[in-house]
């Protein structure tokens, strides 16, 4: 099919219908709801990263608008099961309880008319906490000596995996060896918007209403009532416009139990907003990986074989429902990538230290293990000598192998990897670039090339979350259309849009099925009162799942339709099509209007074997197979490094991606850019660092940098489109793929930039002070001693 | 992140101003730098006394050897060429890296020095332009030299109930030539290393600073990069050879486009 074709539906290239009321500043955020008697929340966090409560008080004459743990009777913790072996488990409480272990974890709730106010009760809270060491290194905290997060563990390991394909025989015959240690910092993921809600009970119901800023309202409704222990038929989680998700809005937060408890108890109304610092401190919860990875290859760099030790450094508790140890169970299987090799080993360390619960950040690990192994294949190449690219080439996948399943078992359904990478070579003008690097820059820089390749496993389902052990498995899809009396259409999902322009893509499915035009569907999602089930939006599953439900739905609708407009018009069924917004058959035509008049206003008009069931339909979605629809891209960077200071200037970028069928390509588009655009966070900016005592080091957004549009570069982006046999309309996800990428080719292209020198590095981001130790280390007669 | 409470005022004129000072109420100018403060609660004045439109703090005297500016003058007053100018655009230079123009147009030329962050554009600037810095008390008014004003990171001679009401800048030979380089990783971002050099040789002036090391920047006695280089490990042999790779290179480079 055509990548943009005219129209609305699949494939159109049309405005997003949400587009308007966030330009007009008339979006519905947490932050905008005024409601009578509306109380504001403030936490009182952690001041240290490891410690036993002694003693907590309350300010005087405040005691009842200050909560501890100890007030909350007949609340649950926080727990996450997983049927993995060897998993241990974590009590999160939603308010401290007996012990802290991290900076930012609350310990007191205040609730003022204000939230300057509640901040003031929260200083005046009484506080003495006896601080004990804390863990704050993956591999530190692996050693026997190491001080504990949860004593009863008896070590820090949440679960320990181990993977082995058979690497014994590879590793002793290899001409090439190649072994590398790489690092990925701690990161915030910083949506514009951070956590909030707002929890009120309402009486005309008889439910607790929660507002919360959330990607995942139905799983929110389950977790609240284990909680609270409250009935789910008592819960309505109604979300509000949502300012970004990334992964950090698919969990149950422990505010969102100490609110909810709040407003359970007190029948009132409160609102908790997560501000920058809270954000900074208490959310530092991503993607920090540690590799010792070793390579097999032969003589032209063909990969053989992959010998792989991750730690994840997972923070101090397990998250609902996704685990601390689903990241680790994401890099041990994602390591190998999109390349072909049947000798793997991997075992996995998910270790507790005294930081932020770990939760998964666009990507979900492979950002990590991109970085990872798209630097081991051009290390390869340089020990063998030849041109990364060439190398890179060779090793992946190839067309004609697809499908193909691979050494962990990921089924790649479908694609031209290698041609993704010939597309982003062309695009780059490698062979150029090479010619520019046997002269000298004139401004004394060095430039580099560099490029990654890898897999988006989107909309994986039922049994691979299932072998992850998690508490919580996505299974079926539900969208419900419903033909209105003057022919519109409402379609409601129990997807929650965060940003990614599900309102306008649902319309466009429903759109390519009946002809519709989009100003005439109207898309709600996400409130548990209204929608369908759904586990909400996560692992790029969004367009697949909830797509594929719209278009199930609305396929039966069509039929029921085209039944009742063969009556009016006096046809079969099988005469009747949709044109240009209408149904027709043969001369006759009518509007859908028409039919919806017929069935609510003049039923009298109508048979009496008529279908009963209306102009309402609900179905259930899911793709042939569980184990996902995978996206891939190869994204270049041509990368100017200043070897004096170790800046980093990024001149060209390009991104050639393949998601199957683009719905949107804008959409597509933007995800791409906005993904990718956190991708050069995670390869030269982001970092959250820790003392040795467990205190973060970037609390507030001077010491933590983000990339601005002016480090971004201008991205320039080619399309493939090899649709997936499994999904319908051959549809892939692509909500994450931008930000696994950047690290590995930026990097690659700043090594191949340090190549004459000498130096590599191995750690993001890769700041000034890195290069500049590396460029020291290649030469230590030059370093400033 | 909200402050604690606070009085505010805006008072008449600046004798009023200073009066209103003491040890626990403070002025507040463009609040770039005294706004986040307050918000992470690390300031805690019991009163805010604004001074961003005392008109005496807004005021420009001209003579013939330099040019007094207002303390209150916002930054992008220099970047837009609003003041005069005698530094042969060294100033509005200046002015215009200054972070982003939403803190160029509150932010204040006084707020920035008596806020006295090592990192700072014009702490470093204006020690290379050999700037005064004007400060008023109950006792009247005294001129210190920048890296006199300033004492430390964050630290400045002021006392309570003292404002910095001006900065008297002197002007450059129509033959003098300055540079200024500074190393950050974005836009807007505090630098890493700063180097300001003035030369003025009609005047019998060359200023060589070498900023944004978490101190009082300070001139460098070197005339050429190579004597600076080692000037800067020997001032400041505490911090990491790369630190010390980017002073260098910031005080090559600006020396570097002096030629
Ligand atoms: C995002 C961001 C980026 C920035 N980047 C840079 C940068 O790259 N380079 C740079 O140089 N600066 C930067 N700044 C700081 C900015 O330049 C501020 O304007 C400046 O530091 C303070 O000036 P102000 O007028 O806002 O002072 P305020 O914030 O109002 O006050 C700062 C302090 O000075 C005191 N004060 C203010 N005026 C006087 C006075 N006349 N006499 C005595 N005391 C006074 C106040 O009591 C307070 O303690 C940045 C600021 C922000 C928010």
């Amino acid at each position: 099919m055509a990548s943009e074709i005219a129209g609305e539906g699949i494939g159109a290239r049309v405005r997003r219908k949400e587009d308007a009321r966030h330009l007009l500043g008339r979006g519905r955020f947490v932050g905008d709801i005024q409601m009578p008697g509306l109380l504001e929340v403030a936490f009182l966090r952690s001041p240290v990263a490891h410690g036993r409560i002694r003693s907590l008080g309350k300010p005087q004459g405040q005691e009842d608008a200050v909560f501890f743990w100890s007030d909350m009777a007949g609340i649950e913790p926080i727990v996450t099961r997983s049927s993995l072996p060897g998993y241990k488990l974590s009590a999160y409480y939603p308010l401290s309880h007996e012990k802290v272990r991290y900076v930012g974890e609350g310990i007191a709730m205040c609730v003022a008319a204000s939230r300057a106010e509640a901040e003031d009760l929260a200083e005046a809270v009484s506080l003495d906490i006896e601080e004990l060491p804390a863990v704050t290194d993956s591999e530190a905290g692996k050693a026997a000596d190491s001080a504990l997060v949860h004593e009863e563990w008896g070590d820090n390991l949440c679960l320990v995996t181990d993977f082995d394909s058979g690497i014994e025989a590879v590793a002793k015959t290899a001409p090439v060896k190649v072994v590398r240690e790489y690092k990925t910092a701690r990161q915030c993921m910083h949506p514009m918007e951070g956590k909030g809600l707002v929890a009120y009970w309402d009486f005309q119901a008889d439910q607790l209403v929660v507002i919360t800023s959330t990607q995942v309202p139905h799983l929110i409704r389950t977790g609240l009532s284990e909680c609270l222990g409250l009935d789910q038929s008592r819960v309505r989680v109604s979300p509000p416009d949502v300012g970004g998700g990334f992964g950090y809005k698919c969990l149950l937060q422990p505010e969102e139990v100490a609110v909810a408890w709040l407003a359970m108890t007190r029948k009132g109304a409160y609102r908790w907003v997560e501000d920058r610092r809270e954000h900074l401190v208490a959310g530092a919860n991503a993607r920090q990986h540690h590799y010792k990875v070793t390579a097999y290859a032969d003589e032209r760099g063909r990969l053989l074989g992959l010998d792989a030790e991750i730690n994840v450094d997972i923070g101090a508790y397990s998250v609902w429902p996704f685990s601390a140890c689903l990241e680790a169970a994401q890099a041990g299987g994602n390591l190998p990538g999109p390349y072909d090799f049947r000798a793997y080993r991997a075992r996995t360390y998910s270790v507790a230290t005294n930081k932020p619960p770990f939760a998964p950040y666009r990507g979900v690990a492979r950002p990590g293990v991109c970085f990872a192994i798209e630097l081991t294949i051009d290390a390869i190449a340089r020990a063998v000598g030849r041109e990364p690219a060439d190398v890179r080439a060779e090793n992946l996948v190839q067309a004609a192998q697809m499908p193909y399943t691979n050494v962990t078992n990921k089924h790649y359904d479908s694609g031209d990897y290698p041609g993704s990478l010939a597309k982003a070579r062309e695009m780059i003008g490698l062979a150029a670039i090479r010619e520019r690097q046997k002269g000298r820059e004139a401004d004394g820089r060095r430039i580099g090339v560099g490029f990654a390749t890898y897999t988006e496993q989107s909309a994986h389902g039922t049994k691979v979350f299932a072998a992850w052990g998690l508490p919580l498995v996505p299974g079926f899809e539900q969208a419900t259309v419903k033909l209105l009396a003057d022919g519109t259409l409402e379609v409601r999902a129990g997807i929650h849009t965060i940003g990614q322009g599900l309102e306008t893509t649902l319309a466009q499915v429903a759109n390519q099925v009946l002809g519709i035009p989009l100003k005439d569907i109207q898309v709600k999602l996400g409130d548990t009162a209204s929608t369908p089930y759904s586990t909400g939006a996560y692992a790029s599953r969004g367009i697949v799942m909830a797509g594929g439900a719209v278009s199930k739905s609305a396929t039966e609708l069509a039929g029921r339709v085209k039944r009742l407009a063969a009556h009016l018009l006096q046809c079969k069924p099988e005469d009747v099509d949709f044109r240009d917004g209408r149904i027709h058959a043969g001369e006759a035509s009518l509007s859908f209007g028409d039919i919806g008049k017929a069935w609510y206003l003049r039923p009298e008009t109508l048979p009496d074997d008529i279908d009963t069931n209306g102009l309402e339909v609900t179905q259930g979605y899911k793709p042939k197979v569980d184990s996902g629809v995978f996206s891939y891209a190869t994204h270049a960077a041509l990368v100017a490094v200043d070897p004096e200071t170790g800046m980093v200037e990024i001149l060209d970028y390009v991104i050639v991606e393949d998601c199957g069928q683009m719905v949107n390509p804008m959409i597509v588009e933007g995800q791409a850019y906005g993904g990718a655009a956190q991708g050069v966070g995670t390869a030269l900016f982001e970092e959250s660092p820790y003392d040795a005592a467990g205190q973060p080091l970037a609390s507030t957004l001077i010491d933590y940098l983000l990339p601005g549009p002016t480090e971004l570069p201008g991205f320039r982006i080619g399309h493939m489109e090899t649709l997936s046999p499994y999904s319908a309309h051959g549809i892939k996800g692509v909500g994450e793929g931008g930000a696994i990428a950047p690290a590995g080719a930026i990097v690659n292209a700043i090594n191949d930039a340090l190549r004459e020198l000498g130096a590599e590095i191995g750690e993001i981001p890769a700041t000034p002070e890195r290069i500049l130790n590396a460029i020291f280390a290649a030469q230590p007669a030059q370093a400033a001693e | 992140m909200k402050p604690a409470a606070f009085d505010y005022s805006k008072p008449a004129d600046l004798a009023a101003a200073l009066h209103a000072l003491s040890d626990d109420a403070k002025p507040i100018a463009g609040g770039q730098s005294l706004t986040p403060m307050l918000n992470l609660r690390l300031a805690r004045p019991s009163a805010l006394v604004d001074i961003r439109r005392q008109a005496e703090l807004l005021r420009i005297a001209e003579s013939s050897d330099a040019i007094r500016y207002g303390a209150a003058l916002p930054h992008a007053a220099f970047e837009d060429g609003a003041v005069p100018d005698g530094s042969k655009g060294m100033m509005r230079h200046v002015a215009g890296g200054i972070a982003y123009r939403a803190v160029r147009n509150r932010g204040t030329i006084g707020g920035s020095l008596a806020h006295a962050d090592p990192a700072a554009d014009w702490i470093s600037s204006l020690l290379a332009l050999d700037a005064r810095v004007i400060v008023r008390g109950v006792k009247g008014e005294t001129a210190y030299p920048i890296d006199s004003f300033m004492l430390g990171g964050f630290t400045t001679v002021l006392g309570p109930g003292e404002l910095v009401v001006g900065v008297s800048v002197p002007r450059l030979s129509p033959s003098a030539r300055w540079a200024y380089y500074k190393i950050c990783r974005k836009t807007g971002e505090f630098a890493k290393a700063i180097s300001a050099v003035v030369s003025d040789p009609d005047r019998g002036v060359f200023r060589l600073v070498c900023g944004a090391i978490e101190a009082v920047p300070f001139l460098l006695q070197a005339r050429d990069a190579e004597a600076a280089a080692a000037e800067i490990d020997a001032r400041l042999g505490d911090h990491s050879p790369a630190a010390r790779q980017l002073y260098k290179t910031a005080v090559r480079r600006a020396m570097e486009s002096l030629a």
